[in-house]
């Protein structure tokens, strides 16, 4: 079970901005989809150790090589908005 | 040019080897074909063939829209990679090309292939080639439609809990999920990177051995990639001697089509006329993928997909302040069953239930993991049908999430343990294709490879009728 409020709580911290109509299909399907995964709380999992990562890899690292990165003017290439060699945002406070 | 399209790869790539067909007149044919498509199987068409020669000698690659390829739209499905052409390509693209397989176009798929329908396109459902009413499976649903078409000769798709395998069996054509860290990642657009593998979708096994062997690689610029199986070999056994088939009892065969289960079982005797012996085998937490598969994978798509924000890819929508930015933009960007995952996921990993969702995940996961490695002491192979239906209508389970994430209820068992998978056809039921999946330890892929093709032999499937 969710309820409306932690799918506001939720939503805030995906950054997802949710219509009134999608909260309340939100709670309705995401309720429906918990109440299945959940009876993966009858198992006993005493002791079980949890995986991450399937296959066993060792010495993964690689050597500590410097290469050329992305150049700056190619990944500025998709950007929406750029400005003075940055990405440009809006100001992180709302403006009156 | 109907006749060039007949070939699969494998012949076109011999008899373009042989002098026999040009390179260009393939490519020109199939371009033709995928320009011409009507199932909305393509967001993409090449003009001209990107590369030549090679082992593959030409023969052409459709690619699932969410490999990156340089210079050329990339969106994963989604509104919100508007117009992104990557700045790379991704490795297994790569590997292929230097092979000499040019990319012929993208396919389409569920949006960040999240979906088992290709419902879920920013670009709009894709037509099953059978019966166009139908979905493809998904959510490599473009890709396996275009091949099952004959629009493509093959194609490049990825499986995170059924991707591959599903729309194959769906589409009547063969689907390979290799074991995890057998293919690069590097320039997929990552949906749960702990489960992600890229594999090839075919008309025959053959076509299947020939492109994952070009796939596999250890590459630099993917930490998890192993480079193994080393070679795989093109299949040649008729035959299934001394091989044990286990069909699990674990998992329940409640919501299976009946026409499924009945060509599960002519497919078993099938084996045991080839010499194969069917043992039953125990996967006790096997019946649990779904509910561990449902926490783990929206748990890492909800972190992979905290990088679309607006700022340095892709759409924007403003509104006013920086939040107000990301939020609009995430609103408008994503679809519907992509917020649904992202909820999901954010829910299961957030300060409260993290432990009982999420850690009791990767803990469900470790036992399903275990499960496989017990009966693999006591069986070759672990079979099922590869989905509890045939393909459904368009529309029919739109308004039911949980009904369609049980279509993965036979594929994501293997996801989470990590071990390949193929899925073949497996005859009709009602007039529409079913799957066959077989299963095998990690890095086994030659071995799978070998006894599906034993088994496509003896089955005789005629996917023809698709390709019109």
């Amino acid at each position: 079970m969710i309820d409306r409020e932690q799918v506001l709580h939720v939503a805030r911290l995906a950054r997802l901005e949710l219509s009134e109509d999608e909260v309340g299909r939100m709670t309705t399907e995401l309720s429906k989809i918990l109440d299945h995964i959940e009876k993966i709380g009858e198992l006993d999992l005493e002791g079980v150790p949890p995986t991450s990562h399937v296959v066993e890899v060792t010495g993964a690292l690689r050597a500590d090589v410097p290469r050329p990165s992305l150049p700056r003017e190619v990944a500025f290439e998709n950007a929406p908005d750029i400005a003075d060699d940055g990405f440009r945002v809006p100001s992180p406070q709302a403006h009156a | 040019m109907t006749q060039v399209r007949d070939l699969t790869a494998a012949q076109a790539a011999d008899a373009v080897r042989d002098g026999k067909l040009s390179a260009t007149e393939l490519f020109d044919a199939y371009r033709d074909a995928a320009a011409a498509d009507e199932l909305n199987a393509y967001l993409y068409v090449a003009e001209e063939p990107n590369v030549s020669g090679g082992d593959l000698h030409g023969v052409p690659l459709a690619v699932k829209d969410l490999f990156c390829t340089k210079g050329v739209i990339s969106q994963s499905g989604s509104k919100i990679l508007e117009g992104y052409k990557p700045p790379y390509t991704a490795t297994v693209v790569e590997n292929l090309e230097k092979a000499g397989a040019p990319l012929l176009g993208k396919t389409n798929q569920d949006e960040f292939a999240m979906g088992s329908s290709n419902e879920n396109s920013a670009f709009g459902p894709v037509q099953n080639p059978w019966d166009r009413e139908r979905v493809p499976g998904g959510s490599s649903g473009g890709s396996a439609a275009a091949v099952a078409a004959g629009t493509a000769p093959w194609a490049l798709g990825t499986d995170t809990g059924g991707s591959i395998r599903q729309p194959a069996a769906m589409c009547g054509i063969v689907g390979l999920k290799p074991t995890y860290g057998a293919v690069s990642r590097f320039g997929m657009i990552a949906f749960a990177s702990s489960l992600d593998q890229a594999g090839p979708l075919t008309r025959d096994v053959t076509d299947a051995a020939l492109l994952l062997g070009h796939m596999v690689s250890k590459d630099p610029c993917d930490a998890t990639s192993i480079g193994r199986p080393d070679e795989i070999a093109l299949p040649r056994s008729h035959k299934l001697d001394g091989i044990r088939l286990g069909r699990p009892d674990d998992l329940s065969t409640e919501g299976v089509e009946p026409g499924v289960m009945e060509a599960y079982e002519r497919t078993l005797k099938l084996a045991e006329d080839l010499g194969a012996t069917i043992e039953t085998c125990h996967l006790p937490h096997a019946d649990h993928g779904i509910s561990a598969y449902y926490v783990i994978a929206p748990a890492e798509a909800s972190s992979n997909l905290a990088r679309f924000d607006g700022v340095r890819y892709g759409l924007r929508s403003n509104g006013g302040d920086l939040l107000s930015m990301y939020t609009h933009t995430r609103h408008d960007g994503f679809g519907a069953e992509v917020k649904r995952r992202i909820m999901l996921g954010t829910y299961a990993l957030s300060s409260g239930y993290y432990d009982a969702y999420y850690g009791r995940a990767q803990r469900v996961r470790t036992l399903i993991a275990t499960d496989f490695k017990q009966a693999f002491e006591n069986v070759d192979f672990v079979v099922t049908p590869t989905a509890p239906t045939t393909a459904f209508k368009i529309g029919e389970l739109a308004d039911d999430p949980l009904a369609m994430y049980l279509n993965d209820y036979f594929t994501v068992p293997m996801s989470l343990a990590g071990i390949p998978a193929i899925s073949i056809p497996n005859g009709l039921s009602d007039g529409r294709p079913t799957g066959f999946q077989l299963a095998g330890p990690a890095f086994s892929e030659s071995r799978i490879l070998d006894a599906a093709y034993a088994l496509e032999q003896a089955i005789g499937f005629d996917g023809s009728p698709a390709r019109g």
